[in-house]
């Protein structure tokens, strides 16, 4: 009988001392407390946490408490999302299942008559269905980098166009010096998009229910990075990746696509030697583009206090135009989210002609509404036709495909 | 005496008995709930399908080629992990001299993180420029710079991902075979050089049957480990924005699946987990029956 109690008695008590582990940080509260929870994942920046954190204090009307948030932030939102009213505030990406699963609240009302003065690539990139969910906080964008010198003593012309860019990379290709880096697996993750948007193409149909590469032009883009790995002047293997500039800054390439957050770090090594393109087009059918896309303020449907979140997304993402722009320029390249601080804040160079390449030609890098697995299906696709010379029209029409059905799925 | 060994058992084995089951059986049990509900961005779902899920991974061309991948990888590195491992582990065990020594340098990379070595793998021993070690060894011959991980023709990427995971879990197995050898007596050693046996008829007929048993755990580790491979593979070819079709693994598969990416797919990728769990059980099952019949 005893042994029965103890077990029991100790079963018991495992269980209420599990029960209290479960208990405690469940992550209630919110706003129900007066004070609002705001998580951003965490920047590589110095100084942006200290910024954010300044910024939350500066409120006026509530309480802010900041949460940094190292390590895999994506699947602890979702697990927030899921379980609880906090965060009331938080950075992502719009995603279509948050909205379908009325997790996220509408922000339609937030903008103002400042709606025109968003970029509008970026407010699309965060609409649902015609509903925005979230609030642009700056742009992250990617160009073709490229060294006037190098190109000129090749007698080279800056490319304007795919075969243009094809043939600058061969030709490029001299004296241990590359002709082109845009990333280990051949510019298949990076470029993906630019050469669909190269063919006047996209990931999605205009009406956003299909996938909007099933045409043959999507073949012929495709082709021409085949061309490129064919052509001997991609770099492959450097020891860091498409995002990072140390390729062109050690003078590992002549040409490399990477992103705008590594411009002060290439003017510093090669000073006035730095000429920025955007992506080539195709042909004359096509168009040039760089991507767009970066986190955006959203709120949560559980907060205990919505109104109060939104009212405080507003200030911070809206009206405090001054927090935005050195959000957005003081602790690393990236453009405010709003067309009239951008210009304001790269006035002159490269920044300046990158400026305009969004304003022109910005195109969403990450639709709302393109599914990861499609996604896969696609770069599969690229991968086997860039990289080991597969049949274009097969595997894209089994992209195509399987595009299809998880589009449907949505 | 008994109440206070039954308190005793409980007080040792209780915590770990309750985390056993809150961190191991229950998700392990609601994956499998998981997987017959479409479940895109929630743990809680709602709406039943029943084995659809199942159907979308095993149709899914990308799943077929990740056991495709395990296949080649395991092909690569379980002969040559049972073969080099049982070479160092009989070359420690015959140094007369700072055997301790050589069993903790061998032992060494098995402490080491497999992401670090894969960026080291990367990075600097196969990175592709003409600075890398490997290609600096090649250029010592006049051999050109070879892209290790960037070219797919011929697909030498095979040579990074093998080489840090043969560097990386050696020195263990090396420790297990080393101890299995040396509790093969001595005495039926002594035997067969009395009977002027050979050193490979002594290998062969007095050493390799007492290493059976741990041959057969090793071999088995191994196309556990090989199954379950991940970090080499994701910091050698992935990159947060994807993850070439060719050498990807299962786990790289149902994290792409499942959560990599923004999927969130979670009924899909408890599919594909429960799919994987039940060809690893299946696949140890059926190679431990087959060795220990053959033994």
């Amino acid at each position: 009988m005893g042994t029965g109690v103890n077990r029991r008695s100790f079963l018991a008590v495992a269980g209420l001392l599990g029960l209290a582990a479960c208990g405690t940080n469940t992550g209630r509260g919110g706003s129900a407390d007066g004070t609002l929870r705001h998580w951003y994942h965490a920047y590589g920046e110095d100084g942006v946490q200290d910024a954010v954190r300044r910024y939350a204090a500066a409120y006026p009307d509530a309480k802010v408490e900041v949460q940094w948030n190292p390590g895999d932030y994506d699947s602890k939102l979702l697990t927030a999302l899921q379980n609880g009213a906090v965060p009331d505030v938080f950075e992502a990406q719009v995603k279509v299942d948050w909205v379908r699963q009325k997790q996220v609240v509408e922000l339609d009302d937030l903008l103002g008559d400042t709606r025109d003065d968003f970029v509008r690539t970026l407010l699309e990139a965060q609409t649902v269905d015609g509903r925005l969910y979230g609030i642009p906080q700056a742009i992250d964008t990617q160009v073709l980098y490229y060294r006037p010198s190098l190109l000129a003593k090749a007698g080279v012309a800056p490319p304007r166009s795919l075969d243009e860019l094809v043939d600058a990379a061969a030709r490029l290709n001299t004296g241990g010096v590359r002709g082109l880096f845009a990333g280990n697996d051949g510019g298949v993750a990076v470029l993906t998009g630019p050469l669909l948007w190269s063919a006047g193409l996209d990931f999605l149909s205009a009406d956003g229910n299909g996938p909007g590469f099933d045409d043959p032009r999507a073949a012929t883009a495709f082709g021409k990075l085949r061309a490129l790995h064919e052509g001997g002047g991609l770099l492959l293997g450097a020891p860091t990746d498409w995002a990072d500039p140390g390729a062109f800054v050690d003078g590992l390439v002549a040409m490399q696509w990477t992103g705008l957050w590594n411009l002060p770090k290439i003017t510093a090594a090669h000073g006035s030697d730095v000429g920025v393109l955007p992506f080539p087009r195709l042909d004359a059918a096509g168009a040039e583009s760089v991507p767009v896309g970066a986190f955006s303020a959203m709120v949560n449907s559980r907060s205990a206090d919505v109104e109060a979140a939104k009212a405080y997304v507003k200030w911070l993402w809206v009206e405090k135009t001054e927090y935005q722009t050195e959000f957005a320029t003081a602790f690393g390249a990236h453009l405010p989210a709003r067309a009239s601080l951008a210009s304001k804040s790269l006035d002159s160079g490269p920044g300046k002609d990158i400026v305009g390449f969004v304003t022109s030609g910005g195109r969403i890098a990450s639709p709302p509404r393109w599914p990861a697995a499609a996604n896969t299906a696609l770069s599969d696709a690229v991968s086997r036709i860039a990289r080991s010379g597969a049949d274009a029209s097969g595997e894209l029409r089994a992209a195509v495909e399987t595009a299809r059905r998880e589009i449907g799925r949505r | 005496m008994n109440r206070r060994s039954t308190l005793a058992f409980w007080l040792f084995v209780g915590p770990f008995a309750v985390g056993l089951l809150l961190f191991t059986y229950l998700p392990i049990g609601w994956s499998a709930y998981l997987s017959l509900f479409d479940a895109r961005n929630t743990v809680t779902p709602t709406s039943f399908v029943g084995l659809e899920n199942y159907a979308a991974v095993l149709s899914d061309r990308a799943f077929l080629d990740s056991i495709g991948t395990f296949t080649v990888f395991a092909a690569f590195v379980i002969p040559l992990t049972m073969a080099l491992s049982l070479g160092l582990a009989l070359l420690v065990d015959r140094v007369k001299v700072a055997r301790a020594f050589f069993r903790s340098v061998f032992f060494l990379p098995f402490a080491c993180s497999y992401v670090v070595a894969a960026l080291v793998w990367k990075m600097a021993l196969f990175s592709g420029v003409d600075s890398g070690v490997a290609n600096t060894v090649l250029g010592w011959f006049g051999v050109a710079p070879v892209a290790w991980v960037g070219q797919v023709d011929p697909p030498l990427y095979w040579v990074v991902l093998v080489t840090v995971r043969l560097w990386l879990q050696l020195g263990f197995f090396m420790i297990l075979l080393l101890a299995a050898l040396q509790r093969i007596p001595k005495h039926l050693y002594e035997a067969a050089w009395t009977d002027g046996a050979s050193p490979w008829q002594t290998f062969r007929h007095v050493t390799l049957p007492g290493l059976r048993g741990a041959l057969v755990a090793v071999f088995t580790l191994n196309l556990i480990n090989a199954y379950q491979a991940f970090d080499e593979f994701y910091n050698v070819l992935g990159d947060s924005r994807g993850y070439p079709p060719f050498a990807r693994p299962p786990l790289v598969y149902l994290y792409y699946n499942s959560l990599g990416s923004g999927a969130q797919d979670l009924g899909r990728g408890s599919a594909g987990a429960v799919v994987l769990a039940g060809v690893i059980a299946l696949v140890t099952l059926l190679s431990g029956r087959v060795l220990r019949r053959r033994g």
